[in-house]
């Protein structure tokens, strides 16, 4: 019993992940917190996608279950499991029933090496971004399965459309990631791999990649955006479920728990190339302004998680102040103020310094994510449905042309480092 | 503070017998399902397996290729193709051309092969070099890219340009041939 605590201490002294000091209980802990905080993640997701296209639409959005619709997603996953769960007499009974797991299977793999901070991640791979890119365009098999084995024709139009887009837009965005990479080698002399590497070469070049060779890091985190909306089967190039033409595509005919598990693989995925996203090119667990030296910064940054559960918490406030006064509202009421009441202590908590160095950059890296997060429902709420002919152009004439030239000058200007600093010393004196 | 419970290496016996016992089965189901469908997504099982090889090979960028071009790449394309040709008539079709004779031979001859190196190599006259890897699994990626373009070490540059340049050929001669005008 001595021995096992004093196993479970030994990790508290050590500077690496779990997974790199190879301690067995605080992996499966951090397994453990990574998914359950990812289908928490999925949840609020959810309420909040429904809840915002309702608000970009001049809608109320769910409103009767619990104070302003707050108990929708639960209601909702209750429906799903009790739903009946229909396989289709002609279906391939086998795949069918593998498929799902595939797609959930994929996306949740991926999150092995998300690096939330220094240390927060399950483990550090030496090649982690090509991980992640492999694990994550295996879902593609789950897709393209989940369609033949229906047996029925809009899931095969669905999952053929899946192949063709997620096949044509893994190129593009390889090509933009491997810009990065090249990009991590720069004053070290050897590139990374490695997600937390990747995140830790911006903080010792002081810069944000986006920033890199300004326009190139923002091209490349461009045509990362697009392509990656592309893969993760989203508004604008959701073609593989568009409902005015397929129903719902590759899922038609899946119900109860197996469609949510696509629904599930869904959304985590659009989690997780956020996530590639924002460790590529916004820094990842970094602070906004990296380059801002100082303890004073430092501590000034550190606020932000706990004033931002603050603000939440006054939201609730506000609302449950607003709230109707009939008597029906009564419950709704305390439980809204209640909820204010949780998120208002997480934010005090979040004020102590022990804790608030510890939680700093999972914070960012999260705040960052939740960004691309509200710019999903925002495609979706604004941009119409591209046609196919339009998709495959778009990934094939532009951005593979794009990427190839920005893999080219990214590695000119990377080898003539001096000279581009000269040219940006004299565009701005 | 010294743990004192220890972690056993991953790079066990164990894992090996799994992961080629995982090869064999799935290879065993490629060639002998009737449905294509079920033959492409054992060989995906396959070529998992193989990357979970190279990773005891400490060779992780290897897996990782392995997984990005093999499992995510080539294989959506084989069911894409897959999915597109009419299975029914397929299901029809004479799966085994019954050429059992000449079968047998070619096994004996192969598994005959293998047990002459298995038992040579445990003599002591190894046809394979003995021992690790040279380079670490955190320098893989590295070792690669200098055997590749390093100026003084890399000996395998014209090789892997002449690779490309036989699949670039190859792309382009399939677009010719499937698109009557170009």
């Amino acid at each position: 019993m001595h021995e096992l605590i004093l196993y479970i201490q030994s990790y508290l002294d050590s500077d690496k992940t779990p997974g790199g000091a190879g301690n067995i209980f605080w992996v499966t802990v951090y397994i453990l917190l990574v998914f359950g905080g990812l289908s928490v993640a999925v949840i609020a997701m959810n309420w909040l996608e429904r809840k915002i296209l309702a608000h970009m639409q001049v809608r109320l959005g769910p409103m009767r279950v619990g104070p302003h619709g707050l108990l929708q997603p639960i209601a909702d996953a209750i429906k799903l499991l009790l739903k009946e769960d229909i396989i289709p007499a002609e279906a391939d009974k086998i795949v069918f029933w593998i498929a799902p797991f595939i797609v959930v299977l994929a996306a949740f793999t991926v999150f092995v090496v998300v690096p939330f901070g220094p240390t927060h991640a399950i483990t550090d791979m030496n090649i982690g971004i090509l991980f992640m890119l492999g694990v994550s365009s295996l879902s593609v098999l789950g897709i393209v399965t989940a369609g033949w084995a229906s047996n029925s024709h809009y899931p095969l139009i669905g999952a053929l459309r899946s192949s063709a887009q997620m096949v044509s837009y893994e190129v593009a965005m390889g090509l933009a990631v491997v810009s990065v990479i090249m990009m991590t080698s720069l004053e070290s002399g050897t590139g990374t791999l490695s997600m937390i590497g990747i995140v830790q070469s911006q903080l010792a070049q002081q810069q944000w990649f986006i920033f890199k060779f300004f326009p190139l890091g923002l091209i490349g985190f461009g045509i990362f955006a697009i392509a990656m909306v592309a893969e993760t089967n989203r508004a604008p190039f959701d073609l593989p479920e568009a409902e005015s033409e397929l129903t719902a595509g590759f899922h038609t005919e899946y119900s109860g728990f197996r469609w949510s598990l696509f629904f599930l693989a869904e959304y985590s995925a659009m989690i997780a190339v956020s996530s590639i996203a924002v460790t590529l090119w916004l820094g990842g667990w970094l602070r906004p302004f990296p380059n801002w030296g100082g303890s004073t910064w430092d501590s000034i940054f550190s606020f932000f998680p706990g004033v931002t559960f603050l603000l939440f918490a006054a939201m609730c406030f506000y609302n449950t102040a607003r709230m109707p006064k009939h008597p029906l509202f009564k419950i709704q009421t305390m439980g809204l103020a209640g909820f204010g009441a949780v998120l208002g202590l997480i934010g005090l908590v979040l004020f102590v310094p022990a804790v608030r160095d510890r939680v700093g950059d999972i914070f960012w890296f999260a705040a960052k994510v939740a960004g691309f997060m509200y710019l999903y429902i925002w495609y979706r709420g604004t941009f119409p449905r591209y046609r196919f002919d339009q998709l495959m152009k778009v990934g094939w004439k532009i951005l593979l042309p794009m990427g190839l030239a920005l893999l080219i000058l990214t590695a000119v200007v990377g080898m003539r480092a001096d000279l581009w600093a000269q040219l940006r010393g004299a565009g701005h004196p | 503070m010294n743990p004192t419970i220890t972690n056993p290496p991953v790079a066990t016996p164990f894992f090996f017998y799994l992961l080629a016992a995982t090869m064999v089965i799935g290879g065993i189901l490629v060639v002998t399902r009737k449905n294509a469908i079920h033959s492409a997504m054992a060989l995906i099982t396959t070529l998992l397996a193989q990357a979970g090889l190279y990773l005891m090979l400490y060779a992780p960028f290897v897996a990782g290729v392995q997984i990005i071009l093999y499992a995510g790449g080539i294989m959506v394309l084989f069911l894409f193709v897959i999915m597109l040709i009419n299975l029914e008539r397929n299901m029809k079709e004479p799966q085994f051309n019954k050429q059992w004779l000449v079968g047998i031979v070619a096994a004996t001859a192969l598994g005959g092969l293998f047990i002459a190196v298995y038992t040579s190599a445990s003599k002591g006259k190894a046809l394979f070099p003995e021992g690790r890897m040279t380079y670490g699994e955190s320098q893989n990626t590295q070792a690669i890219a200098g055997l590749l373009f390093d100026r003084s070490t890399g000996q395998y540059m014209f090789a892997f340009e002449i690779a490309s340049l036989l699949l670039l050929v190859a792309i382009i001669g399939a677009v010719v041939m499937a698109k009557k005008r170009i």
